[in-house]
């Protein structure tokens, strides 16, 4: 059976959903699908839980929010897009407001913000501490007043219909009868997230393997930037559960095993009583990692059975404050970690959080495949460069899932209707679902191929890499995408059968590692959260520019590269721990968190 | 604490077995280790077609909830080592139709969830160039304990009226109505008001609570249930006591 819609959304996450409502609300004659592998409020923007930054204060600016942003990319985001971005940003979280999320509040009833990594004014958006929940609920409660919007929960994609290079729809899996559909489409987005999953640790839900980025990567598409992989610095040993960067913004404190802060010692500035703007635990987040890192080195860490681990400190901000900008920090931690923040010290670790690379798109969300367009963490517009901002990915979301609904609806309009190439592709496809998986005959189990790639990925692109290791990495992931042709899959039901899903989301996983390991091999240089030992510094003249990963006729990863846009700001030294006087005047009078307009 | 535990798991494939039979996997239980790590176990090492939900394993996506040993638990937020020496049950979480192993079948909520309009409703909409809807700490703190459900099922299992009715809108969906009706931005109560009433069900609640003492986030459905009722039965009493303007 097919089914035709004007617009296929593939993932109900925050961008697929805001990309969902702005079609309905665009053009409500167009007919919509959001195909998602798991029940929209089961998606992974749910986790997100520090904020989201949009400029409100009145000392705030667009410029200054677009220069934090260029700083933190390490130069590799484009202005273009970091400009439209910051200008829209506060409009869709105000939209937000008005579709009933609960932000947090100041006493008067407006808008609260709080500071953030990088940032050097306050305009982080917050609700307590489960931003990404409340924005994930309120998109999808609000999408349900759109009748045009027709879901299929739980149905994974597995194929993109592409005839002549213009893409037409996709191939799902409906989970629970095992049912292999062609959705077919005038236009598809792709909001599936990011792929935290290929690394052995991360913060990442199970969910997160990829599977847009391999999509698109396998219809033809390029995925830039994929070098770039953002560790979060504050994550719980052995669960990889994070804590957000909300713990520091209100004070909390890194202390290696001396108890002391560390951070003074990696150009972040000096030790403050109070969080100071785009300094100590205040600073990029690539910055923190790394820093981490030269503390095991130093021997400053402390031994877990999980890895070495620094102290994050908030004792001193109190219970109260705990109790009401960090609650789920405290639930966390005393569900999952055994130690109560407000008594004690929390062992964290960096962990794998985000990716900066993904599909390249234009600043419409458009791909070069005509007819494809991505959003979110699977797109790689540019805004996040080398390294993203804590709290620019959340309007993100927003901001060009709205944008590639609107491209996308509009492009939807003049488009082709898919003919017999797509037919023909989803036999094929039906063929593979069916028989290549439900009776294979394989003996490589998928846990053991998915661990040796995690542990590859580890070893060969973690914070620091080399370009011995990533030639080992490159060639280790060769073998085991040959290991994964002969996958053991001993569910042959049709039915919620979760063994073909997780061998369909390993093979994914698998292109998407090749392209990240090929990637952070030819950058010849260090930049942002891609740091090179065989190449320190940042080289401006070879690589002040996007990769492009493309899968070659053979099967092969081929690494091109595309003109980073600098509009406004030209290159310069990343410059953090120097805190303007202001700022230090007003920190000193003692108020870790003021008002919006009191800074 | 025993260093290997027994997991009893409820095993349905549609296609082999007519009814749910138990299967028995033993394991390691390591303190780290929740219930849902040892499904995973099973999963990778010892048995690939064991079929679950999960997905953040941080107890906000609402994805793994399950029965252990009788009670409706988040798996992801359940320690092993709490149940040990074991063994420990595992099963569909009750009052659903069951899909496969311990995947329920919640189409009936999700329908549920759409009817008691769970988004703002006003008369008018102030531009976005107007700015926030004002809204003090304590017009938030009004609906926030209702906003956090995560939609885990876990009161829906525990249920006695659900159980019985399947008709009955049930806890979550009646703490989302709430959680809008509260919500100072919002004008829509009256709406859901007409939505809540057209069943029985809620009517039958015997304010046992077992919704309430199951719920992983404190969302306090219960207590949701009993405000509707006050506020519905006062409605009741107004249209015969007000003249009609006075409504």
């Amino acid at each position: 059976m097919t089914a035709a819609f004007d617009v296929v959304l593939v993932g109900g996450g925050g961008a697929g959903l805001r990309a969902a409502i702005a079609i309905a609300e665009a053009a409500p004659r167009l007919r919509v699908a959001v195909v998602s592998k798991v029940y929209p409020m089961r998606s992974h923007t749910v986790s997100a839980e520090g904020g989201a930054a949009g400029v409100i204060g009145s000392d705030d600016s667009i410029d200054e929010h677009c220069y934090d942003s260029i700083s933190g990319s390490d130069w590799l985001g484009d202005q273009d897009a970091i400009e439209a971005f910051v200008k829209e940003a506060p409009q869709e979280l105000l939209r937000l407001e008005h579709w009933g999320c609960p932000w947090s509040r100041e006493a008067d009833g407006r808008i609260a913000v709080r500071p953030f990594g990088g940032m050097k004014k306050m305009r982080t958006w917050f609700a307590a501490d489960k931003t990404g929940f409340h924005m994930l609920h309120t998109l999808f409660q609000t999408s349900l007043k759109y009748s045009t919007v027709v879901r299929y929960d739980e149905w994974l994609v597995t194929r993109l219909l592409v005839d002549d290079g213009v893409v037409q729809g996709v191939v799902a899996l409906e989970l629970a009868t095992g049912k292999i559909e062609a959705i077919t489409a005038r236009a598809v987005i792709l909001c599936t997230g990011g792929c935290g999953k290929v690394f052995p640790f991360t913060t990442n839900a199970a969910i997160k393997t990829g599977d847009g980025m391999a999509l698109a990567y396998r219809a033809g598409a390029p995925l830039k930037d994929m070098e770039f992989v953002q560790y979060h610095p504050t994550g719980l040993p052995f669960t990889g559960i994070l804590i957000t960067e909300a713990a520091r913004a209100e004070g909390g404190h890194l202390l290696n095993k001396d108890g002391y802060r560390y951070l003074q010692d990696y150009a972040l500035g000096k030790p403050q009583p109070k969080p100071v703007f785009r300094t100590m635990e205040l600073g990029p987040r690539d910055r923190l990692s790394q820093a981490f890192m030269k503390e095991v080195e130093k021997g400053r860490t402390i031994a877990t059975p999980y890895g070495q681990v620094v102290h994050l400190d908030l004792r001193h901000l109190g219970e109260k404050l705990i109790d009401t900008k960090l609650p789920f920090v405290r639930e966390l931690c005393t569900k999952y970690q055994n130690v109560d923040p407000v008594k004690e010290l929390i062992p964290v670790r960096p962990v794998v959080h985000y990716m900066m690379g993904g599909v390249h798109t234009d600043i419409n969300g458009a791909t070069p495949l005509p007819g494809l367009y991505a959003a979110g963490e699977v797109a790689c517009v540019s805004i996040n460069g080398a390294n993203r901002l804590g709290s620019n990915s959340l309007p993100e979301l927003l901001v060009f899932g709205a944008r590639a609904g609107h491209a996308a609806a509009e492009y939807s309009l003049t488009a082709k209707d898919p003919g017999a190439a797509a037919l023909a592709q989803f036999k094929d496809e039906a063929r593979r679902l069916e028989h290549d998986l439900l009776q294979s005959n394989g003996r490589e189990r998928i846990a053991d191929v998915r661990q040796d790639m995690q542990r590859t990925m580890e070893e060969s692109a973690g914070i620091y890499r080399s370009g011995a290791e990533l030639k080992r990495g490159a060639a280790a992931l060769r073998d085991l995408q040959e290991r994964a042709r002969h996958l053991l899959i001993e569910d042959q039901s049709r039915t919620f059968n979760t063994e073909r899903v997780s061998a369909l989301e390993l093979t994914f996983m698998l292109d998407v590692a090749e392209t990240i390991v090929n990637s952070a091999l030819r950058r010849e240089e260090s930049r942002g959260a891609h740091q090179r030992v065989d190449f320190p510094a940042r080289d401006d003249q070879r690589y002040l520019a996007h990769s492009l990963a493309e899968r070659q006729p053979d099967g092969s990863c081929g690494v091109g590269y595309l003109p980073v846009t600098i509009t406004r700001w030209p290159p310069a030294e990343r410059v953090y721990g120097e805190a303007p006087a202001n700022e230090r005047a007003h920190y000193a009078a003692g108020r870790a968190v003021p008002s919006r307009e009191g800074v | 604490m025993s260093e290997r535990i027994t997991l009893q798991v409820a095993r349905y494939r549609p296609e082999r077995e007519s009814e749910i039979q138990f299967e028995s996997y033993e394991l390691p239980c390591p303190k780290e280790w929740v219930v849902l790590d040892g499904l995973n176990h099973i999963k990778d090492r010892i048995d690939g077609t064991l079929s679950y939900r999960w997905s953040c394993r941080m107890g906000i996506c609402g994805s793994c909830g399950m029965l252990v040993n009788g009670e409706p638990k988040l798996t992801c937020a359940t320690f092993l080592s709490d149940y040990a020496p074991g063994p420990v049950r595992v099963e569909p979480l009750r009052n659903f139709p069951v899909i496969r192993d311990l995947v329920v079948e919640i189409g009936d909520f999700m329908g549920k969830l759409a009817r008691v309009k769970p988004w703002i409703v006003r008369d008018s909409e102030k531009p976005l160039s107007e700015g926030e809807y004002r809204q003090t700490p304590e017009e938030l703190d009004n609906y926030k304990q209702f906003s956090m459900c995560i939609n885990c099922m876990l009161c829906y299992s525990a249920c006695p009226i659900y159980g019985l009715d399947p008709h009955f809108i049930g806890p979550a969906a009646i703490a989302l109505a709430q959680r809008y009706n509260l919500d100072s931005r919002d004008q829509g109560a009256a709406e859901r008001m007409q939505i809540l009433s057209e069943h029985d069900g809620i009517w039958g609640c015997t304010f046992v609570g077992e919704c309430t003492k199951v719920c992983p986030k404190h969302v306090d459905p219960a207590g949701a249930i009993q405000r509707y009722k006050l506020q519905s039965a006062v409605e009741w009493v107004k249209a015969f006591v007000l003249p009609r303007a006075a409504q």
